[in-house]
């Protein structure tokens, strides 16, 4: 079972790599939306990612208002 | 016609396959300019019918197959009219669209609805009129106009009653989330998984072997197991037109529109 750090670690991970930007270059309490600079289109994108890695469903309303990295991997932890 | 290419969307024949693509920016919305153009591929079918085993429907967009509905078109059109006007505009593109949609649910060939991306409101109508649904494991599917205050008008919660049942309409219309592909296959609604952009290709796969078959005894199948819900289609509409008289509905549609959020297509 991962512990939320590691959780949070592979949420960076993928997301570095879906949007191809150097992995690294993103950290934990970054906002995803201004970091990365997507649309509502494109984090959606990252949630199929995220939801085919880990194995889970994780609806759209539990991250409805999420905007960082670490919250959004608490979220995952939640399911997993 | 075995080819035309439009504003909104495209369509080829070869060899049996029929394939209509999707190309509208954004994301596929419909409105006016794609319904005219469904309707011209529908007015096809006829011509196309007697050397045609099968249609494979999917888009070019990144983003996905269809964000539904072109809602920007909807208010901008609407909000300019009086209450009854209003009403008038929208059900004759309900009736206009509800034609095509009928249409391609009876095709007289196999169709085959090949879904990346998003796959929402009235895009994941379109895909519910054809036969076969094919994700590749990055689609979403969501029915999300609760949040607006309407219900689906495009015939989507008829037809997805007829295929799966009941329990997995209320919850895609009460919650108003997206699910993903691998839960869309566990409940019914996708029949094939594809790897990440390889929908078209499995469903050219498909159709190789669905052109095997009899011509006669695939349209009396397809008839016999694929009633059209006539009924529940019209009251659909009548129940859309009676929603989106309230002044909350244009309120939530301009709020859309208007939206800055970082996320308006999440429910």
């Amino acid at each position: 079972m991962r512990n939320v750090e590691q959780t949070t670690q592979e949420v960076l991970e993928l997301a570095a790599k879906h949007f191809q930007v150097p992995a690294g270059s993103l950290a934990a309490d970054d906002d995803f939306f201004k970091k990365l600079g997507i649309n509502s289109l494109q984090a959606l994108e990252l949630l199929s990612r995220l939801e085919n890695h880990f194995g889970i469903e994780l609806p759209d309303y539990e991250v409805q208002g999420v905007s960082d990295f670490r919250t959004l991997a608490s979220r995952i932890q939640t399911r997993l | 016609m075995k080819s035309f290419t439009g504003e909104t969307l495209r369509w080829e024949w070869n060899e049996g396959v029929v394939h209509l693509t999707l190309d509208r920016e954004p994301a596929n919305e419909i409105g006016t300019a794609m319904l005219v153009e469904l309707e011209k591929f529908v007015g096809a079918f006829d011509a196309l019918a007697a050397e045609t085993s099968v249609c494979i429907i999917s888009s070019a967009k990144k983003h996905g197959f269809s964000a539904g509905a072109d809602l920007r078109e909807l208010y901008n059109g609407a909000a300019s009219l009086s209450g009854g006007e209003r009403v008038a505009g929208v059900r004759k593109f309900l009736e206009r669209i509800h034609a095509v949609l009928n249409a391609i649910d009876a095709a007289p060939f196999v169709t085959i609805a090949a879904v990346h991306g998003i796959c929402f409101g009235g895009g994941l109508e379109l895909a519910l009129a054809c036969d076969i649904i094919i994700a590749d494991k990055m689609a979403r599917f969501a029915f999300p106009e609760l949040r607006l205050g309407l219900i689906p008008g495009f015939g989507g919660i008829p037809r997805l009653k007829r295929d799966l049942g009941n329990a997995f309409v209320r919850d895609l219309l009460f919650t108003g989330r997206s699910v993903n592909a691998t839960r869309a296959q566990a409940v019914g609604l996708v029949s094939q998984l594809a790897a990440e952009g390889e929908a078209v290709n499995v469903a050219r796969s498909n159709a190789g072997q669905i052109k095997k078959f009899d011509a006669v005894a695939r349209v009396a199948a397809k008839k016999f197991i694929k009633p059209i819900p006539h009924e529940e289609l019209r009251r659909e509409i009548d129940i859309f037109c009676d929603l989106f008289t309230r002044p909350a509905v244009m309120a939530a549609l301009k709020k859309f529109v208007e939206s800055t959020d970082a996320m308006p297509y999440l429910p």
